[in-house]
């Protein structure tokens, strides 16, 4: 039987199709992994409902564990508890902000119109003079922002709780 | 109970399908390049909802219906959305308004839902909710600056409260559906949502110095699958693939 940190290590060099940069260990949409001597169980969580990757990084774990020579093999999507961007691990902080993304800010979701959008520094010169210019972005989990300072457009990598 | 169940995910889902559809008419047609997205990244939110709602429907109601099935399968008097997420998008200040009304009522609702004692529909709902917040400030944002924008501006919007608020009534019907279903704890009393949704309407269209229509026109039905000619032809065409080349996927 394979061990469960195996499969850990075989599911990190799975990227996100739409943040490459990422692998689905890194976003923390894979939320457990059990073994038994019947098969092998993957439970995901999806980030957005209407995720378009969702499907394909469920073919995509599919994929590489049958590679792999895992078989009965299944896979299974959980809603609850919802995905939130807690979840994200370090080493995928870090990555995204590599990449070019700023990552999440942990603050809380003030619901109140008009608040001041949150401060995210530029993954590109760091500095804080930065302005939203979109709450929604290129993909469902990101939003658009500009740096005043370098004038570079990026991407935020918006918070959900 | 099934049954009853089986009938209020409709309406959920026929909710999200329909305005997510609606609202994907925008793509590529936005105003500004920003809104275009915005527009696309919400009916995607919207159509995930109906993904998730339409296929727990299928389940509870045991009959082997996929999401696919039910959204693209069914005839207009079986679609059990309010008659407001089936209105034409119209120009900017309808289409947020729609948007506006519908996130009120939707934000307290998945705020009760979560609590369901159903718990399938209390994740959808706590999934769902998150989303909804983004869509109810951008909606509630974009009518206040509407609203108290130029004198263009106002008025068209206003316009759109005028032509539109006679639909709310419709969000708010209940029968002995919701009656069965609130007994068993599944879902919230619909007396504290509808104040709830008056609140918030009160509140922004003050902001936005709009007014309340003082008529008491009220158009309802959706719910009992009585449509607007309007469903018909949106369903004509989002059903089109599946009735022209049955099963076919892509
Ligand atoms: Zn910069």
């Amino acid at each position: 039987m394979v061990k469960e940190s195996q499969i850990w290590n075989w599911l990190e060099s799975v990227s996100d199709p739409e943040v490459p940069v990422l692998s689905v260990v890194d976003l923390g949409v894979v939320r457990k992994v059990e073994v038994s001597e019947s098969g092998t169980k993957i439970t995901i969580t999806p980030t957005y409902s209407g995720c378009p990757a969702m499907q394909v990084i469920e073919e995509d774990i599919r994929r590489k564990l049958l590679q792999e020579g895992l078989s009965n093999l299944e896979v299974v999507t959980a809603l609850s508890p919802a995905w939130t961007t807690d979840w994200l691990s370090e080493n995928g902080r870090r990555k995204l902000k590599e990449y070019g993304i700023a990552p999440p800010e942990n603050e809380v979701d003030k619901s109140l119109l008009f608040s001041k959008p949150i401060v995210v520094p530029c993954p590109n010169c760091n500095s804080k003079e930065t302005k939203m210019v979109s709450e929604f972005g290129s993909t469902a989990c990101k939003a658009h922002y500009q740096c005043l300072s370098c004038k570079e457009p990026f991407d935020y990598f918006k918070c959900l709780r | 109970m099934k049954e009853h169940l089986f009938e209020y995910l409709l309406r959920l889902g026929d909710d999200s399908l329909i305005l997510g559809h609606r609202v994907s008419e925008w793509c590529g047609h936005g105003p500004i390049l920003e809104e275009d997205i915005a527009l696309t990244n919400i009916s995607l939110d919207l159509i995930g909802q109906a993904t998730s709602l339409l296929k727990y429907a299928g389940e509870v109601e045991g009959k082997g219906r996929d999401e696919d099935q039910l959204a693209f399968l069914r005839l207009e008097h079986d679609y059990k959305n309010c008659l407001l997420v089936e209105q034409l998008n119209g120009d900017f200040g309808m289409t947020i308004m729609r948007q506006f009304l519908f996130d009120a009522y939707r934000l307290p609702l998945f705020e009760a839902l979560i609590h369901s004692s159903d718990s399938q529909l209390a994740a959808i709902a706590e999934k769902s909710l998150k989303e909804t917040k983004y869509h109810y400030r951008h909606s509630a944002e974009w009518v206040i600056r509407l609203g108290d924008g130029t004198e263009e501006s106002h008025e068209r919007i206003q316009k759109a409260v005028n032509s539109l608020f006679k639909y709310h009534v419709d969000l708010f019907f209940t029968n002995h559906v919701d009656d069965a279903l609130l007994k068993e704890g599944i879902v919230p009393e619909m007396k504290a949502i509808h104040n709830k949704w008056m609140e918030s309407v009160k509140n922004v269209f003050s902001e936005a110095t709009l007014e309340i229509p003082s008529n008491n026109w009220e158009q309802s039905g959706g719910r009992l699958g009585r449509h607007s000619e309007h469903l018909g032809l949106l369903l004509a065409e989002m059903q089109y693939m599946q009735r022209a080349y049955p099963n076919m996927e892509w």
